[in-house]
């Protein structure tokens, strides 16, 4: 029998907002411990929630990138439940009356666009942060709980979609996308290893073809994309098993540990918790105007989803997404616009520029496009350090272009001839057929050359001196 | 006490005065009031916390111990915020502060301002200083008999369901309960968040409109606040041209007092005789329905607002093996009776599958409750009855039937369900206890109802000072 999958995502994601939530506390890391806090995040007794504006609107218009209906009046609820990181024991989040609800994000893949139901985008606060205090340090066998209120009443979006996902692969790309979209619009960092993006995943397999919805188990705190697409690919692969062996699937959930990738999750019954929710009594409905929200939607650019398609036109869809999930599509259209081949502009972005981690949006792209213009002329090195340039003010092409690589084998034979001769034993093994032993000369010249001469002529003299 | 001070017969606005004219000194005042606390809160037990240095030179001022003050312990009654000083005030206390009020002390209120006695709180009942073996009601008594007793010249009290009125006409105050938004609640220990209201007590309405103004208006930490209309401070004058309407099911609950309603009756007729228009009106459904929906309504607001009180981060800690056990021992040893059973009330209401049936359905019963008053400001500008069916209880009396005690509440609850201002003023005496009349009006009719109480305080004449006391 063949499976299908069956996945569902809750997105969490922190917004990078100046203040939290509900008090003017500064938002953010840095402090130390308990340093960003008040009566509000606090919770002490009769402190009132006070919601941030521009959590709002940053929430209203991830809605709107995501395709969502933006309510005319949305509702904060209260979540009750006892912890020691949620000091109200309530969270304030939404509940049936969300900010922003039935989307659909397209998600560009190889095999086509596949279409994935946002079931609701609403915010809420973060909660604090506990430290268990034992030698493992993890929940297990902690002797003590120590708690860091600076992160409680952090703006929290939370998104969560329709079980569309079919694929580890597709709910890696639904995530990467999202992540970008998340960016670029400025609401977030979304910096997994950081925890301002976090997510709860879902699986459950069927028969192929059926309609049926399995027992699901939830799959929480994968700190990576790809961590994630392993852990849900060996989830499928254990219902699988344990369907075709006659068993059946128990709902639980299996927490990563997101310290250590390689051990495996630990597993918990899934109580079914009554949160009792009610409308939060602290605070009025949350009302956006219409022309608020047209405003907003005209600050929403073309998405990452749209410019994926359409780059894929140009060049392979695998190039496109690799630029658009990177951040780096814009940079390329500037580069293409100064004359760049598409493909080269592409590969230089993802193999030499991605690699330096500088910001894409900060770079000039005119100087920019004269250094690749010159990427054959110059030596490596020279390349690899201009790239690594770009975003410096005082970038300059021609700061990294002065040195050209040499080819010229009139000043190239001496130093081959040299290194030949200090290196006999190595000859004459390569005379006897350890060709292998090519790479090691061509490297003696460049070393001896400063890494400036063309190891492509280099190559083809070393083979004609030693007798090739 | 200072002999140039009666603080049984001063009103505030008289001490203001003494203050502007250099007549009293500040200090003087505050001695004042500080020699009548010594003499007589042993009795009463109407202060749980006194501050011993003044802080403003102004009139002094009185706080029910919800109201958290900087510095100052606040205890909501409770054992679980025993050691509890806050680091913030709450914005009342700030608006006292600013205007120059010293706050002589925190008052008794039943644990969390739930009760109608004060018999809840964990630091004892407090006294009606009319009859020290009755309640001064609940659950703002401190406040209450405080001010009755000249303690203080005046006080904050907080009106749930009727905490600010039902003490002020057991103990012959004047106690406002305003409409809902105009009054921040930012630093209020919270109860029920969607009935809480701050409130003054006084020992006329001058003083209540004037402390109104203090407190009143829109408050950015306080996102259900609004913009207040100006209050205008009363002149007692006629009531010509304005409609009273009088609900028959509160002014023809069972069980009232014939002395009660005798009292009633006549500041009815002073009414007619100032120029009003009265006529017999209905509330069916706000009197039948406002306490079941209040007490689920309020219950289940509380059961939230009171689960921060787990031991972590401030008041008291009863350690346990893990956070649960120590969450449990702290409620356990922290919480009296009546919080536990309004918790649990609450949590029942708030229970998935019981949601819609109960809380659900008391939400849109408060809807149409609102909508009942609505219909009779139409007719009317101000509704009138008893605040209470009966006068001040003896202690002990009902602290063993909570639906008894409940009952107390019968005619506060509906219109503050329906959020709207309403004021308790004296309207003579029962069996030498006093009568409270509720005047009720629609939203932000505050000045209306200070206009109607000045003029029917003139006209009864009622003497605040406690019989015992004169």
């Amino acid at each position: 029998m063949r499976w299908e999958p069956i996945i569902g995502l809750e997105v969490h994601v922190q917004l990078k907002t100046r203040t939290k939530m509900f008090c003017r506390c500064e938002n953010g890391f840095g402090g130390g411990p308990n340093t960003q806090t008040c009566p509000v995040c606090l919770a002490f007794p009769g402190a009132l929630p006070v919601p941030n504006r521009r959590a709002i609107e940053e929430t209203i218009k991830l809605g709107i990138a995501l395709g969502c209906e933006i309510a005319p009046r949305a509702v904060f609820h209260r979540k009750n439940y006892f912890y020691p990181d949620n000091p109200k024991a309530y969270q304030i989040s939404q509940y049936d009356e969300p900010l922003c609800a039935h989307g659909r994000l397209a998600v560009p893949t190889p095999g086509g666009e596949i279409s994935v139901g946002i079931v609701r985008a609403h915010l809420e606060e973060d909660a604090a942060k506990n430290v268990h205090v034992a030698a493992s340090g993890r929940i297990h066998g902690a002797t003590a709980t120590l708690v860091d209120f600076n992160r409680c009443g952090t703006p929290l979006l939370e998104i969560v979609t329709e079980p569309d996902l079919h694929s580890a692969d597709d709910a890696k790309r639904f995530l990467q996308l999202l992540r970008q979209t998340v960016v670029e619009l400025g609401l977030s960092d979304a910096e997994l290893e950081k925890g301002s993006m976090r997510f709860d995943v879902n699986v459950s397999v069927r028969p192929e073809g059926s309609n049926e919805l399995r027992t699901r188990t939830e799959l929480k705190n994968m700190n990576s994309f790809n961590f994630a697409a392993r852990g849900i690919e060996k989830e499928i692969e254990r219902q699988i098993k344990i369907y075709e062996s006659g068993g059946t699937v128990e709902q639980e959930t299996l927490h990563f540990d997101p310290g250590n990738e390689d051990s495996p999750p630990l597993r918990s019954k899934e109580e079914a918790q009554d949160y009792r929710y009610f409308p939060e009594p602290d605070l009025v409905p949350i009302e956006p105007p219409f022309e608020l929200v047209e405003e907003l939607r005209a600050q929403v650019g073309e998405l990452p989803s749209e410019r994926i398609e359409r780059i894929a036109e140009t060049l392979s869809f695998y190039d496109a997404d690799v630029l658009v999930t990177g951040g780096l599509d814009r940079l390329w259209s500037l580069l293409v616009a100064e004359g760049i081949d598409t493909k080269e502009a592409a590969n230089v972005l993802a193999n030499d520029f991605a690699a330096t981690g500088s910001d894409p949006d900060r770079v000039n792209a005119v100087e920019f496009a004269k250094l690749i213009r010159q990427r054959h002329r110059i030596p490596r090195s020279s390349f690899a350090l201009g790239v690594a340039s770009t975003t410096s003010e005082s970038f300059a092409a021609a700061d990294y272009t002065r040195e050209a690589i040499v080819s010229d084998t009139a000043e190239l034979d001496p130093v081959i001839d040299e290194v030949i001769a200090a290196n006999p034993a190595q000859a004459e093994q390569y005379r006897g057929g350890k060709e292998g032993l090519l790479g090691f000369f061509v490297g003696q010249v460049m070393k001896a050359t400063g890494g400036k001469a063309d190891p492509r002529v280099v190559s083809g003299r070393v083979r004609e001196k030693l007798g090739g | 006490m200072s002999a140039s001070i009666d603080t049984r017969r001063l009103t505030a606005e008289e001490a203001r005065g003494l203050l502007d004219r250099g007549e009293v000194s500040p200090r003087e005042l505050w001695d004042a009031y500080r020699a009548a606390i010594d003499g007589s809160n042993d009795e009463l037990n109407a202060f749980l916390t006194l501050v011993d240095e003044p802080e403003g030179g102004g009139v002094p001022i009185a706080l029910k111990d919800v109201i958290s003050t900087r510095g100052i312990r606040t205890t909501a009654g409770s054992k679980i915020l025993d050691n509890y000083v806050p680091v913030f005030d709450s914005t009342v206390a700030a608006h006292c502060k600013a205007a120059g009020m010293p706050v002589l002390g925190k008052t008794n209120t039943d644990e969390f301002a739930m009760g109608s006695s004060t018999e809840n709180s964990a630091y004892g009942p407090s006294h009606n200083p009319w009859d020290l073996s009755r309640v001064p009601g609940g659950s703002g008594g401190g406040s209450a008999a405080a001010v009755a007793a000249g303690l203080a010249p005046w006080a904050l009290g907080s009106d749930t369901g009727g905490s600010v009125k039902l003490p002020a006409a057991f103990c012959g105050g004047v106690g406002l309960r305003p409409t809902y938004g105009t009054v921040s609640r930012y630093g209020i220990v919270a109860f029920a968040s969607s009935l809480d209201q701050v409130g003054p007590v006084t020992r006329n309405v001058r003083d209540n409109a004037i402390l109104y103004g203090i407190i009143s208006g829109r408050d950015e930490n306080d996102s259900t606040t609004v913009d207040v209309p100006p209050v205008v401070v009363p002149v007692p004058g006629n009531l010509k041209g304005i409609r009273v309407g009088l609900p028959r099911q509160l002014n023809e609950v069972e069980g009232i007092e014939p002395g009660v309603k005798a009292a009633v009756a006549a500041a009815i007729a002073h009414a007619g005789a100032l120029g009003a228009e009265i006529e017999s009106c209905d509330l069916p459904l706000s009197v039948e329905y406002g306490m079941p929906c209040y007490y689920l309504i309020a219950p289940a607001e509380a059961s939230a607002n009171l689960a921060r009180y787990d031991g972590v981060r401030y008041g008291l800690r009863s350690p346990g093996d893990d956070f649960r056990e120590m969450v449990m021992n702290t409620r356990h040893d922290g919480l009296g009776d009546e919080p536990k059973r309004r918790i649990m009330l609450g949590t029942y209401a708030l229970s998935s599958g019981y949601y819609d049936a109960y809380y659900g359905t008391a939400q849109k019963v408060r809807t149409v409750i609102k909508r009942e008053h609505d219909a009779l400001f139409e007719r009317f500008d101000v509704l009138v009855s008893p605040t209470c069916a009966t006068t001040a209880f003896p202690i002990g009396a009902r602290s063993q039937d909570p639906l008894a005690m409940y009952l107390t509440d019968l005619l506060t609850i509906p219109s503050n369900m329906a959020g709207l201002p309403s004021l308790s003023i004296p309207c003579g005496l029962s069996d030498g206890l006093p009568v409270g009349l509720q005047l009720i009006g629609p939203q932000f009719a505050e000045n209306t109802l200070f206009r109607v109480a000045a003029a029917l305080e003139e006209k009864i004449g009622f003497d605040p000072v406690p019989v015992r006391l004169r």
